[in-house]
């Protein structure tokens, strides 16, 4: 479960170009303290996010997936958000059935002037995914047959 | 202790072993069948849409998709509480008997004809298709073939796909039968009932005229006096597609009928730890091990099951059948393991019969093949006879008809626990003084191959025998003998 | 000049595969004339040794079915990887995983406990549990270990080409063997069937609309559908526009919608994601209260929907990472 040992979760975070990024990009420049714990890949759309990368991600070592991107209505391109929404509503579910805690998926809205939100979503996320430790799906399942 | 194990044997679901321990005069002390094979199916139907169950169940097994897709399509009747117009009951039961008929002929040509028609003591080189062939005619053997396909084709027309059909919906079938698709319906239907008529005519020539072979069919080494499970109509005769659990005694005096919903009150399941399989028992006598009798819990299914729980058979050619076969074999019920031959043809003339009856039905045309479902989904039970028996399908569900717990009771483990007794008792019958030989090989093969267990795709045996190992150990685990069957 | 070497395996299989084969009919004599069967463990007596015995490389082709479920046929298919020069990966199993693999959603234990404790008709209050070695009246006996989930086949072996399907049809086999047989070679790695979706070989094709917008969506049981159009456009899921065609839209022609089993197209590694996504695009709710109320009133298992035959590739197994 939780491990005190000083574990330091890795969260992977797609942000939109038009703003998310410039968001975390305010956050550095106002000097607003963050964990350290974020892998930031930049998208030019929340949309051009496939689920395959968030499956891709947790596979090759996250702790937690974060997809963020424009406010409902205010797209660059007009409705790749809508697509991001309906996707990750989905994606959910997919994680929970695949036997994945729900703090460790999480889908924001964050325009380019919420520097602030960026850094409460991310201290929290940080928080939450270090209290519930390290993804261990493959350890859940290890199971020794009665010898 | 002598150890001899042959392994693999083919033709069950999945691998399997037989371990057979000899005592220091070497006679048999133990002979276990094992069954190494679990893929969690029960447990993964968990979370799936019901709707879906029909598609995915059929992958338990590719030889009897059929089965396992008509009662898990019967068990979403039951769940959605919806009663499918005559015209889709008509069509479901019309393509049911189609399987039920070329999964039979399939087993009695190619597994279990060779024993008859060419002998069971036959050089092995023989005992095959090939020997078939050589003993009855290579166009005889061509249009076995070619029937069994022109079935096959009928499963693609109405089913979508023969192996794992997607046609079952919870209320009917997904479509009607077309005017064109019933004429080649109606000639194939008329051409099966030729090649079912000819079969029993087929065996009565080779096997029943044929004194050494009545003779074997009678010999105690392959006889168990258990209870018998089949489904039966109203009239107490068999039906294949619906109907109620009937249940009679080593005597044939019937113990139980029931509703398949109420299975839970009468059936159990027996865990041993040298097996992945489970062992079905009635559970209102008990388990009390692998012995036969009326005390015993242990039951029996398919073909000789069903022809024993039932008073007789629905039609006129396949009732005449019936009565011959229990006058030549000394009345109700048999208990010859090996009459599941038999019985397997005689219930290839029923499935013809039944398909014939169906099909010339003019309610089959009718365009009305569905009712959608209205009530809110809870518990389905469903049954059908797999053509290696009794076959029950429970899904219990949220309020959408989400599964939330599976149940499945899968045709051949009924037969599972009186396996054991007959791997046993020929294994005890046959091998005396430690001496194995490949005639007593095939006798003990023929043991369990009557039972026809699931999995049996039958024409990839090419050559007569299942191919065994054995090899005998000495006390000190040297191999001092081993006998292939090539 | 001798005939071409061939060996055929079962793993974890349904049977479905070998009936596939089987339904070859006249053809399978053709092929049967045209090879040498070196191994065939159900029709034939060839066993692990003779095997053993073959040269390394000296079967042309193996073809093997089934998930890899048990050690025993870990075992068997790295020994047929070794002896042969072409391995084919034959049906849903062997390619993704299959049926079976959507046990890969649960722990190994719970499927156990279901089936040995829970199931409603068992009865065993001393928690008897199949044994991987069991002591009888003195006598020992065994059974094979099971391994922890269900893998596909190129997770075990190389494998050089891939026959598709849940099961594959007879055209697409024999079309697949007899290329490879006269010296065809595609590319390894290739899968065959039709490098396009399904969509371009469904007869209801012309009925699909250039851009699909679904306000809700229906299970195949809440409609009846018109047997002539599009099915996706009536608001079913089919997973024709991310499966790979070459089936010839049996299950469509048989009434119902695809399920996928012929897996991903090239380029797609992960069916089911892929899936998840397309159906999320041609959803046309803008408002997230309402696409999550349609979404839970409707009841949606998307491991059911867009994994069936491919969950043993597309689950979230974790790998190590540096230092542990």
């Amino acid at each position: 479960m939780s491990d005190g040992d000083g574990f330091e979760p890795t969260i992977v975070v797609f942000a939109c170009h038009w703003c998310t990024y410039q968001a975390i990009n305010l956050a550095g420049t106002s000097r607003m303290k963050y964990p350290p714990n974020v892998r930031v890949i930049r998208v030019m759309c929340s949309g051009r996010v496939d689920p395959q990368f968030v499956i891709e991600a947790f596979k090759n070592g996250a702790d937690g997936v974060l997809v963020a991107g424009c406010h409902p209505g205010d797209c660059h391109y007009v409705n790749g958000n809508m697509k991001t929404m309906r996707r990750t509503v989905m994606l959910e579910k997919l994680l929970q059935d695949m036997g994945i805690e729900k703090e460790r998926f999480r889908r924001e809205w964050i325009s380019a002037a919420e520097a602030k939100k960026w850094v409460e979503v991310v201290t929290e996320m940080v928080e939450q995914v270090r209290k519930l430790g390290p993804l261990k799906l493959a350890e859940k399942r290890e199971v020794v047959m009665n010898e | 202790m002598k150890e001899i194990v042959i392994d693999p044997i083919t033709r069950l679901e999945g691998h399997g072993k037989i371990v057979i321990k000899l005592d220091e005069n070497g006679e048999v002390q133990k002979a276990l069948l094992q069954i190494p094979e679990l893929r969690g199916f029960e447990k993964f139907l968990v979370g799936r849409t019901a709707e879906d169950a029909p598609q995915i169940t059929p992958r338990i097994c590719g030889v009897c998709p059929w089965a396992h897709h008509m009662a898990s399509t019967k068990a979403l009747d039951d769940l959605f509480k919806v009663d499918p117009p005559e015209p889709a009951k008509k069509i479901r039961e019309f393509i049911y008997n189609v399987f039920m008929l070329e999964d039979h002929a399939i087993h009695f040509y190619v597994l279990a004809g060779p024993d008859f028609i060419v002998g069971p003591k036959a050089p092995k080189e023989e005992r095959n298709i090939v020997g078939i062939i050589k003993k009855l005619g290579v166009d005889l053997v061509k249009n076995i073939i070619v029937t069994r396909k022109k079935l096959r084709n009928l499963e693609q027309l109405l089913g979508g796909k023969i192996t794992h059909p997607v046609m079952g919906l919870p209320g009917g079938v997904a479509k009607p039968l077309s005017e064109d698709d019933w004429k080649i319906c109606y000639e194939t239907s008329k051409e099966a009932l030729e090649f079912a008529k000819f079969t029993l005519e087929t065996f009565k020539n080779v096997v029943l005229s044929n004194d050494e072979y009545v003779d074997l069919i009678k010999s105690d080494a392959y006889t168990h006096k258990t209870y018998y499970m089949g489904l039966v109509d109203e009239k107490n005769q068999v039906n294949f597609y619906d109907g109620k659990i009937r249940v009679v005694d080593p005597d044939g005096n019937e113990y139980v009928k029931f509703d398949a919903k109420n299975y839970l009150d009468h059936m159990a399941e027996h865990v041993e730890p040298w097996t992945y399989v489970r062992f079905t028992y009635l559970k209102g006598v008990g388990w009390k091990g692998f012995v036969d009798g009326k005390d015993s819990g242990i039951f029996s299914v398919a073909p000789l099951a069903r022809l024993n729980a039932a008073d007789g058979m629905a039609t006129p050619m396949a009732q005449e059948a019936y009565k011959e076969f229990y006058e030549t074999l000394g009345g109700k019920p048999v208990h010859h393991t090996l009459a599941f031959h038999w019985a397997r043809v005689i219930e290839m003339v029923y499935a013809a019969e039944r398909m014939m009856e169906l099909i010339e039905d003019p309610d089959i045309k009718d365009p009305n093949v569905r009712k959608l479902p209205e009530a809110t989904p809870d518990v389905g039970i469903g049954v059908v006879e797999a053509p290696r028996g009794t076959l029950i399908h429970h899904y219990e569900t949220d309020g959408k008809g989400i599964i939330k717990k599976a149940n499945l009771i899968v045709a051949t483990q009924n037969n599972s626990a009186r396996m054991v007794l007959s791997i046993e008792k020929a294994a005890k019958s046959l091998i005396h003084g430690g001496k194995v030989d490949d005639g007593i090989l095939n006798m003990i093969e023929m043991a369990f191959r009557a039972y026809d267990p699931c999995h049996a795709c039958a024409t990839h045996s090419l050559p007569g025998s299942m191919p065994l190992i054995v090899r005998i150990y000495d006390k000190d685990d040297n191999l001092i003998k081993e006998i292939r069957r090539d | 000049m001798s005939k071409p070497k061939v060996a055929l395996y079962w793993c974890a299989s349904c049977g479905g595969c070998e009936e596939a084969t089987v339904d070859l009919t006249e053809r399978l004599f053709d092929l049967i004339e045209a090879v040498d069967i070196v191994f065939w463990p159900i029709a034939m007596d060839f066993k692990r040794e003779d095997l053993e015995k073959m040269e390394d490389g000296s079967i042309d082709i193996a073809i093997i079915n089934g998930g890899i479920r048990l050690e025993e046929h870990e075992e068997m298919v790295k020994l047929l990887r070794r002896k042969s020069k072409i391995v084919i990966a034959y049906g849903s199993c062997a390619h993704l995983g299959g049926i079976p693999g959507l046990a890969n959603a649960y722990p190994r234990e719970e499927i156990l406990k279901f089936a040995y404790e829970e199931a409603p008709t068992v009865i065993n209050p001393d928690k008897v549990r199949p044994m991987k070695k069991v002591t009888i009246d003195g006598m020992e006996f065994e059974l094979p270990e099971f391994l922890e989930y269900l893998k596909p086949l190129d997770e075990v072996i190389d494998v050089d080409y891939y026959i598709p399907g849940c099961p594959p049809t007879p055209d697409l086999t024999w079309e697949a063997i007899s290329k490879l047989l006269s010296g065809e070679i595609p590319p390894k790695g290739h899968v065959f069937g039709s490098d396009k979706s399904l969509c371009h070989e469904c007869p209801l094709n012309e009925t699909k609309p250039d851009e699909i917008r679904l306000e809700e969506l229906k299970r195949p049981h809440q409609v009846i559908l018109d047997r002539s159009k599009c099915y996706l456009a009536q608001g079913v899921l089919c997973m024709g526009p991310v499966t790979r065609g070459g089936c010839e839209a049996l299950c469509i022609k048989g009434g119902m919608p695809c399920t996928g089993c012929f897996g991903p197209l090239d380029g797609v590694y992960n069916q089911g994601a892929k899936a998840l996504s397309f159906l999320a695009s041609v959803i046309d709710i803008e408002d997230e209260e309402k696409y999550r109320e349609m979404l839970e009133k409707l009841g949606f298992d998307p491991i059911g929907w867009f994994f069936r035959y491919s969950l043993a590739k597309g689950m979230i197994y974790r790998k190590k990472r540096d230092g542990e």
